[in-house]
């Protein structure tokens, strides 16, 4: 058994950045990683970090376009305190460090982008991700924090009190993927999980096939509430082949959508007829699938994105990564043809429910980045503001709980007397009957409260015997066959565009992965780095993840944000001015909700249509 | 461990299936599927008429009887426009042999997790299009690194020779700045850098060196380049740049590239690393500090 103060679960920018903030604060931690902190997808991200530095910017108009972003379903305290500690943060980069773009005067570069009122996103090129991901690993590196990479974790050691704001996390189980040995790995502090998006969810996403939601289903198995699922950014531009991203820099930078027959849409056929292109995410990712559909795409399947008139000089300064990424996966130079792009699934808006602190409703357990829901995002998350979240909420996470006080939070979690409980609405589709008997079980199941140690061995024991059976059994259902068909169902019934039918079938067919999932057996027999037994666990993870996904977006019958729904397309403040909560309860998921928050600190954000 | 090595020089494969004594991994997933799985095999033959390629991978496992002996693995995958190498391992795996087992992770050229031996050449799987190799294509752990299974190196030693040269930024003798003021860094002195700061640390460029193959101690061509990159970053001071210079022209440093050139060659983010190592030969010639 390993032992540290804080252990945190993922090595991308907020498992860092939360580590680098433990560490400062005096603990000892130690980062647990099933990639090389190198790996991570944060490296992935182009676009920037939205902070307001210059003069004429400030904090509070950051905070404005972000709840308006959000659609009115950001906390006000979670997106204030991002708007707050955002430049200080990015400033903290810089002096790790990171190569931002430059002015001539040897400043910060920022450039616009979708949704801003202010020029305010911070840059490297169009790799802001990479850089960010190789300074703050650069820095984990300096002080020496303790790195497991290739360590999978499997689990969450729990206490198992009936209600999980009772429950205690003390550790993780974990198996080096080298050895395929399994250890537990106790935790005194706090356990930060920080494991990323859910994309894998999804069959066309610009995730990673890394990102598979790991830290969402082990939260969620533990007792923490999954917050605001349904929401799902579809990028509007992705390669149509693979998903790769092309980053909003290229409408920041000016970058213009076509549509077959050459219109410029965005403003021809009056989707935004005063951001254009630079309209939010949400409102460009369904003008795009509109001209699909009304027969006006190309090849009836993706639209033009068009960057050859800001000239070859400022697409090299400030673009070259998509002059590669267009070349090497679609085969078009950028410089002489507009590129093909259509939406791809880009980003969990929701995830593990926490407070500002970044601590979930069980103690001990924290959540950062992508995996966790603060939330800053709300329906909708402003391009630019995923990495200062990382930053921001990252640092916030690895110091609470290495033990500062951060001060009462004002974002309640877990389920108490400020939720709308709604046990009585008819569900389409019973919860019950989406069967979670399946999804593993809390640590301490038993009814018995045991001490640390003894929750960890008992978890480790557990996950042994998982493992065993997944290797011994000798046939069945493979899991590549289970996640293919999850994948098609989400992308089919669970995308830009839902129906409540269609949300139905995406839950039948999820219910059906999870039947075939009690069959699933590991081919490959050796202990030696067993992706195939790795992906199957990771398969697991996703059909819990997809679930919640497909229940928020079926209980939630409105729009709002990137959640459309076509029986009700109007988004309704009376009713919906709230989270959806899903929580795995006695091995069903239950659904409750709490209001929204929108009172900040000198002033309540008024709910407004969205215009742009 | 195993030591075993995926040597280019042994690479050549039992070519007649006789030699090999059992059916490749693809042939014996077909056949299984003809066990009440009829349609779902028609649905495989008829895939399979169409375009395929057909791939050589090498496979090892230290822990499993049979494939303790290196061997090479024919996959034959159905050919789609715009098809990547790892696209084609990856279907390898998922539809005929899931113990297939390779390093993957963003697809997008980011992650360098799967820089592979591919044709006889170092190259990211994720950005090598299907169309542009020689078929059978040939697919292979990359060189000079210790196997861990199939196509799975260990980095170990890499990361290890990264961590050498101290690669985090060193500010100590830049002005004091205040706690909201960024440091200034010219749009030239960034772009002096840029190339360097692309490194996705796959592996590609120490695996085709012939000097670092022959001296473990060598940093090599990454470890050098991220010394450049803080080295040539105006924002960290003077002696601070000669601390590092004089990390880089130890007697394993700088002074044993033989500039062959195959590092610049093999890099998928086209680092021009051999110039970089020059570059800074150079200033350490300048500075009069000792060389080798």
């Amino acid at each position: 058994m390993y032992e540290h103060d804080v252990i945190v679960v993922g090595a991308g920018g907020a498992g860092l950045r939360a580590a680098i903030a433990a560490h400062e604060a005096g603990a000892d931690v130690a980062m647990v990683s099933k990639l090389h902190p190198v790996r991570s997808h944060t490296g992935a991200a182009e676009g920037g970090i939205n902070a307001a530095l210059q003069e004429g910017d400030d904090w509070e108009l950051h905070a404005y376009d972000t709840m308006k972003g959000s659609d009115y379903l950001g906390d006000a305290p979670a997106v204030e305190t991002l708007a707050q500690d955002a430049p200080e943060e990015t400033i903290n980069l810089e002096h790790w460090g990171m190569p931002f773009s430059r002015e001539d005067d040897g400043r910060v570069s920022q450039r616009p982008f979708g949704g801003l009122s202010y020029p305010r996103t911070t840059y490297a090129g169009a790799e802001t991700g990479h850089h960010l991901l190789h300074t703050m690993y650069e820095q984990v590196v300096k002080r020496g924090i303790q790195v497991y990479d290739e360590w999978y974790v499997m689990d969450l050691a729990t206490t198992d009190e009936p209600d999980p704001n009772d429950r205690e996390c003390h550790g993780v189980v974990a198996y080096d993927v080298q050895s395929g040995k399994i250890e537990g790995f106790k935790a005194s502090g706090g356990v930060v999980l920080a494991t990323g998006g859910p994309g894998q969810a999804f069959d066309h996403t610009t995730n990673a096939v890394s990102c598979t939601g790991d830290g969402h289903a082990m939260a969620y198995r533990a007792g923490a509430p999954l917050e605001d699922m349904e929401f799902i950014q579809f990028h509007p531009t992705s390669l149509p082949s693979t998903g790769v991203l092309i980053s909003e820099g290229v409408r920041g930078e000016g970058g213009i959508l076509y549509n077959s027959e050459g219109e410029r849409f965005m403003f021809e056929h009056g989707y935004a007829n005063n951001s254009g292109e630079l309209a939010s995410r949400d409102v460009v990712a369904r003008a795009e699938l509109t001209e699909v559909n009304e027969g006006r795409g190309v090849d009836d399947e993706y639209v033009h994105l068009d960057m050859r008139h800001l000239g070859e000089e400022r697409i090299m300064d400030r673009l070259e990564n998509i002059l590669h990424l267009a070349e090497d996966f679609e085969g078009v130079d950028g410089l002489v043809e507009p590129m093909p792009v259509k939406p791809g699934q880009h980003y969990a808006m929701g995830g593990i429910e926490v407070d500002e602190n970044g601590e979930s409703c069980v103690n001990g357990l924290y959540a950062a980045g992508e995996c966790a829901c603060v939330s800053v995002h709300g329906g909708n998350r402003l391009g630019g503001n995923a990495l200062p979240e990382l930053i921001v909420f990252g640092k916030r996470a690895g110091r609470h709980a290495a033990g500062d006080d951060l001060g009462e939070p004002e974002i309640r979690t877990g389920y108490g007397d400020d939720v709308e409980d709604e046990t009585d609405t008819e569900l389409p589709v019973a919860p019950g009957e989406a069967g979670l008997e399946t999804s593993g079980s809390v640590a301490a199941d038993g009814g018995v409260t045991a001490d640390a140690e003894g929750i960890l061995e008992r978890t480790v024991e557990s996950a042994r015997e998982r493992v065993d059976h997944l290797m011994e059994k000798d046939d069945g259902v493979q899991h590549a066959e289970i996640r293919a068909k999850l994948q098609k169902a989400m992308t089919d019934y669970v995308n830009v565009f839902r129906t409540e039918e269609g949300v139905k079938k995406a839950l039948k067919v999820i219910r059906e992965c999870r039947q075939e999932y009690q069959d699933v057996y590991v081919d490959d027999p050796s202990r030696t780095f067993n992706t195939d037994l790795q992906q199957t666990i990771e398969t697991r993870n996703l059909i819990d993840v997809a679930e919640t996904i497909a229940l928020g977006a079926l209980v939630r019958n409105e729009f709002r944000g990137a959640h459309w729904r076509q029986e009700n397309q109007i988004r309704d403040d009376e009713n919906w001015l709230k989270h959806t909560l899903i929580s795995w309860d006695d091995g069903e998921p239950s659904i409750f909700y709490r209001p929204v928050i929108l009172e900040g600190e000198n002033k309540t954000y008024e709910p407004k249509e969205r215009s742009y | 461990m195993s030591t075993q090595q995926a040597e280019p020089e042994s690479q050549e494969a039992p070519e007649d299936p006789e030699m090999k004594g059992a059916e490749s991994p693809q042939e014996r997933r077909l056949d299984d599927k003809d066990d009440g799985m009829v349609d779902d095999h028609a649905e495989k033959e008829a895939e399979l008429e169409g375009e395929t390629v057909l791939i050589k991978v090498f496979r090892y496992d230290p822990e499993v009887e049979g494939k303790q002996e290196p061997r090479f693995d024919d996959f034959h995958v159905p050919f789609e426009k715009g098809m990547t190498v790892l696209d084609a391992v990856m279907y390898a795996r998922d539809e005929y042999d899931s113990s297939l087992t390779f390093r993957h992770s963003c697809r997008q050229a980011v992650c360098g997790s799967d820089a592979f031996f591919v044709n006889g050449r170092q190259r990211l799987g994720c950005k090598t299009q299907i169309s542009d190799l020689e078929q059978p294509v040939r697919i292979e752990p990359l060189p000079h690194q210790e196997v861990v299974k199939d196509l799975v190196v260990d980095m170990d030693h890499f990361y290890d020779q990264m961590h050498t040269v101290e690669p985090y930024f060193q500010d100590d003798d830049t002005p004091a700045t205040d706690d909201l003021e960024e440091q200034r860094q010219s749009p030239e002195n960034r772009e002096k850098i840029k190339m360097s700061s692309r490194c996705i640390w796959c592996g590609a460029c120490m695996s085709s060196c012939n000097i670092a193959a022959g001296d473990n101690e060598y940093l090599g061509p990454a470890a050098i380049n991220k010394a450049y990159k803080f080295a040539m970053d105006d924002r960290e001071g003077e002696q601070i740049k000669e601390h590092r210079l004089r990390i880089l022209e130890q007697e394993h440093g700088v002074w044993r590239c033989q500039t062959q050139f195959s590092c610049t060659e093999v890099c998928p983010k086209d680092i021009p690393l051999t110039e970089h190592i020059q570059e800074l030969k150079r200033e350490a010639v300048k500075k009069n500090l000792k060389f080798w």
